[in-house]
């Protein structure tokens, strides 16, 4: 058999390029006579604009043009809604309010575009953008969501009446029913506030309209460059081949970038069309902070029930999700934390009820968790206090309530993100617990450690979370395989890359089926003139569901190479083998001929080829899963807090995880550590803080804490479980949100376990050495 | 428009000549002046330590420094420290430990090393880590990073 590479911690082929400084991000594109962009954004959360001024802008030397909604004429058009609510979903109300490309006669959150200026430089640019004068007619601002849906609240949208963008109703069994047979109903609040997805590369597009052969480049720093070119070219009235999209290397995506047709991806494709001259927009920290989407404000009223021996009989949960001053990315976040919201668990009944909210802040779209956060809080947070209530062991009321691994596939009769209903396709939970467990060494810690320490004066505590994380959901993703004359495999698909080592993970799964190296095969990801089929990178499906159209690619190339084989060297195919680029007959390993010699026989000059056959040695394979594919895992955490300060110190964290087929256990793991600190940030360094004139007071690395190396454990470890899932040929499943999605959980549990304050509950995210005083002292004054 | 000034500027051993705005940041003319896109840009405001070089041998953040204010100066990039066939030994150890994934902070951390390891042959894992603390990486949660500077440093013992 050929090398096998999936699951060997395969060196990455891009890193040669993005160590040295050579490798292409969108601000390293320059072209000749490429004009800058700088947008003019309101600096209040909710105005009406009187009028604007941009005579003194336009005068200064070196600006080309300065453009408001009015000079957009026809071309003002709000966008296409990017995610409808699912028409599987009965009794709805859903008031969809997508972006639009300038702010016409109302701003309705800080950092709404409101006019763009094109300038000879960049400097130039946003000297003229402070020159343009508007005159505001400031309006109340609504920023809370509970006070949004009072009867007196300032309206987001005057003529909608109401601030309820949506309102969803699911239930699976009967929550009311099962509520009178328990023995303990424990009612919660739950707040959850925004983080930033904060990649260290900002927001970026360079345009460049060529009209001699009436084609558009546009490189972009996106997670869906497809969507993007085929949207930009309705928008445009252009056909979807003038317009080339690219996505190059991506400095983090983490959900913002695959927003689509914003502001400035939809304007300066169409100034650069007026002015016949390339543009280049980046985005600037501050306006990253203030203009690219966010995430994670929810406020939960939770109620669960439980019988005397600790099982869960149902959950009940009503939410109001914020979603800022625009909706669209529909219910994509709400509907992960409904379809999150019962983890592990077996959870008979359960009733759950959202109101999405338009506020003054910033729209709300995915950020890395994706709604699955929230939801893994809440239903963990109630465990823990039903263990307490009970007297039963964190640990042991988990293991009761686990779905045993015989009850797969386990149907949720709750519609999810991606329109169907929720189902866990595989898992067991059982030993990842046990694995978790035994790598945190819980029982000695509980047992002897903490009693030490706690007599030593120690606040140290530990906390052990199980999650769940729908992921690789559909539609579909292609690939196209070639092997060329060089004997080197070129592969494309249409997802882009933000990190994720697709130039490596994909590079594995071709390499092992068509008997070449890793490196000689050289990937192109997120280019639309290379492939123009797919979605994006999202929802932690990359490997998934690209990983798996490019292993029936392969396949089909390693089928069409053993045919041609066959022929060539006069052999029944059963005896050939591939391995290090050529073609050999098992036995007689001098009768063999090279990949690259067997292509260019497939792709002959002259001569005739059999009809029916296609030439060359490629394919191009489509994979679509029936539906989202379920990941699991557990973390597990021992924290000290200093009670002065409530600086706090993990100590140890540990992950068990189950991924099933694991293509690439370095990247895995890279990808779990950096969720892992972003779950950290937002749980205990970062929070987008809005005043109540909708101000983001903290709109810079300066005050938006994105965690250091000092505030990360001293190490991550982490245990590796493969369920294979059923959806797909190689069993995959995604991991790119996992590390993110326990972390408010189970520190939330190891904080209280450590402070060990009667009454101590912690119910928000994310909490802060400040935040964490007041609750302590607020729980020691009330007993 | 304003008045330009000369200024000559020694980057990765070339020495450049160029006439500048006084305004413009160091870290916007060496890679858009001198195409030396290797440096990065996160935050502009000195935070993020993505745009780190070194100014005669020292890490500055060229986001934080004038053009002008490099005149007569040194520069090192990340483009002087190796090339894809000949790597840096720290070049190696951050592919080797999987240190980077995105690699948009990376060339600011390469530069911030340097002369870390030139002055600390032999660091902790927790000098390491304080070593680290000065940029920021949203992807990799640092941990690899930490092994990559320990297996640098051993490397670069070893000659
Ligand atoms: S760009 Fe200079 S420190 Fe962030
Ligand atoms: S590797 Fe992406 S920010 Fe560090």
């Amino acid at each position: 058999m050929t090398a096998k590479y999936v699951g060997q911690p395969v060196k990455r082929n891009e890193d040669p390029r993005l160590l040295t400084g050579q490798a292409l991000f969108v601000d390293d594109v320059h072209l000749p006579d490429m004009l800058h962009a700088a947008f003019l954004r309101s600096d209040y959360a909710h105005a009406r604009i009187l009028s604007i001024d941009t005579t003194a802008a336009k005068e200064m030397p070196g600006v080309v043009a300065v453009y408001t909604a009015e000079d957009l004429g026809d071309f003002w058009q709000p966008s296409p809604m990017i995610v409808q609510p699912p028409p599987t979903l009965e009794d709805i109300v859903f008031n969809p309010r997508p972006q639009i490309p300038l702010a016409k006669d109302m701003v309705r959150h800080i950092g709404d575009p409101v006019a763009v200026v094109i300038a000879e430089s960049r400097y130039i640019a946003e000297d003229a953008a402070e020159q343009i004068w508007v005159d505001y007619e400031p309006l109340e601002v609504v920023t809370d969501i509970e006070k949004a849906l009072e009867p007196d609240s300032p309206l987001v949208y005057e003529d909608l009446g109401t601030n309820l963008a949506s309102h969803v109703r699911q239930e699976k069994g009967n929550y009311a029913a099962a509520a009178k047979k328990a023995d303990l109903i424990i009612k919660r609040r739950m707040v959850i506030d925004r983080g930033a997805a904060a990649a260290m590369e900002n927001r970026g597009i360079v345009v460049d309209w060529d009209a001699k052969t009436q084609h558009m480049t546009m490189w972009n720093t996106t997670q869906a460059p497809i969507p993007i070119r085929n949207g930009l070219a309705a928008t445009l009235g252009l056909s979807e081949h003038q317009v080339r999209v690219i996505a190059p290397f991506v400095g983090g995506g983490f959900g913002p970038k695959i927003m689509l047709l914003q502001p400035e991806e939809v304007l300066l494709p169409w100034a650069a069309m007026r002015l016949c001259r390339p543009i280049k927009w980046i985005e600037d920290r501050r306006e990253n902070f203030l203009g690219t989407t966010q995430e994670r404000g929810q406020i939960h009223a939770v109620e669960a029930a439980f019988s005397k021996d600790g099982k869960i009989l149902g959950l009940k949960d009503i939410f109001l999700h914020d979603t800022g001053a625009y909706n669209p990315y529909g219910l994509t976040i709400p509907l992960n934390t409904q379809t999150h919201s019962m983890g592990v668990y077996d959870v008979p009944n359960f009733y759950t009820e959202f109101k999405v909210v338009f506020t003054n802040k910033m729209i709300v779209t995915p950020v890395r968790g994706a709604g699955r956060p929230q939801g893994i809080f809440l239903v963990e947070r109630m465990m823990d206090l039903a263990a307490k209530e009970l007297g039963i062991d964190p640990v042991e009321i988990r293991r009761r309530n686990l779905i045993p691994a015989d009850a797969f596939p386990v149907h949720h009769s709750i519609i999810g993100q991606d329109f169907i209903e929720a189902i866990y396709d595989s898992g067991n939970f059982q030993p990842l617990v046990e694995k978790a467990r035994l790598l945190i060494g819980y029982d000695k810690f509980v047992t002897e450690e903490q009693p030490k320490l706690r007599a030593a004066g120690k606040h140290i505590g530990i906390g052990l979370a199980p999650f769940v994380e729908s992921t690789g959901v559909g539609p579909y993703e292609g690939a196209r395989i070639t092997v060329e004359s060089s004997g080197k495999v070129n592969l494309v698909t249409g997802v882009g890359t933000q990190g994720q080592s697709h130039f490596t993970s994909f590079a594995q799964i071709a390499a092992e089926q068509l008997g070449v190296a890793v490196q000689d095969v050289e990937v192109t990801t997120g280019d639309t003139d290379q492939f123009h089929w797919g979605t994006g990178t999202f929802a932690s499906r990359g490997a998934v569901v690209a990983g798996n159209a490019i292993f029936a690619a392969a396949k089909r190339v390693r089928a069409k190479i053993l045919a041609k084989a066959s022929e060539v060297l006069d052999a029944p195919e059963e005896e050939l083998e591939l391995k290090d680029g050529a073609i050999r007959i098992a036995d007689i390993p001098e009768k063999s001929i090279s990949l690259g010699e067997l292509a260019m026989l497939a792709n002959p000059l002259r001569g005739a080829v059999e009809p029916g056959t296609e030439p060359g040695l490629e394919a191009t394979e489509y994979f679509g899963p029936k539906y989202g594919t379920t990941a699991s895992g557990v973390a597990a955490m021992i924290v000290e807090v200093d009670p002065d300060t409530m600086l706090i110190d993990i100590k140890k964290f540990v992950i068990a995880h189950d991924c099933g087929t694991v293509i690439n256990p370095m990247v895995v793991d890279g990808q779990i550590h950096g969720g892992v600190s972003m779950g950290i940030g937002h749980s205990f360094y970062e929070q987008l803080i809005y005043d109540e004139n909708g101000q983001l007071l903290n709109a810079s690395f300066m005050d938006y804490l994105v965690p250091r190396s000092t505030d990360m454990p001293p190490s991550i470890e982490i245990a590796h479980q493969e369920t294979k899932s059923p959806l797909n040929p190689m069993g995959s499943k995604g991991v790119g949100e996992a590390g993110a999605i326990p972390i408010p959980a189970v520190l939330a549990q190891a904080l209280e376990n450590a402070l060990n304050i009667d009454g101590l509950e912690l119910l928000e995210m994310p909490l802060s050495p400040g935040r964490l005083f007041e609750l302590a002292q607020a729980a020691k004054n009330r007993d | 428009m304003e008045n330009l000034i000369e200024i000559t500027v020694t980057v990765n051993g070339t020495e450049y000549h160029r006439t500048v705005e006084p305004r413009m940041l160091l870290s916007d003319f060496l890679r858009h002046e001198l195409n030396l896109t290797g440096t990065h840009v996160g935050c502009e405001h000195g935070v993020c330590g993505s745009c780190t070089i070194l100014f005669d041998g020292d890490p500055v953040r060229s986001c934080l420094m004038f053009a002008v204010q490099a005149n007569g100066h040194t520069l090192e990039t990340v483009e002087g420290l190796g090339t894809p066939d000949a790597m840096h030994p720290l070049q190696n150890a951050f592919r080797e430990k999987h240190a980077l994934q995105c690699g948009f902070c990376t060339p600011g951390f390469l530069m911030s090393l340097k002369p870390f390891l030139e002055q600390n042959p032999n660091p902790s894992r927790d000098e390491i880590r304080e070593a680290l603390s000065g940029n920021l990486c949203r992807c990799t949660g640092y941990e690899n990073m930490v092994d990559a500077v320990a297996l640098a440093a051993e490397e670069m013992r070893n000659g």
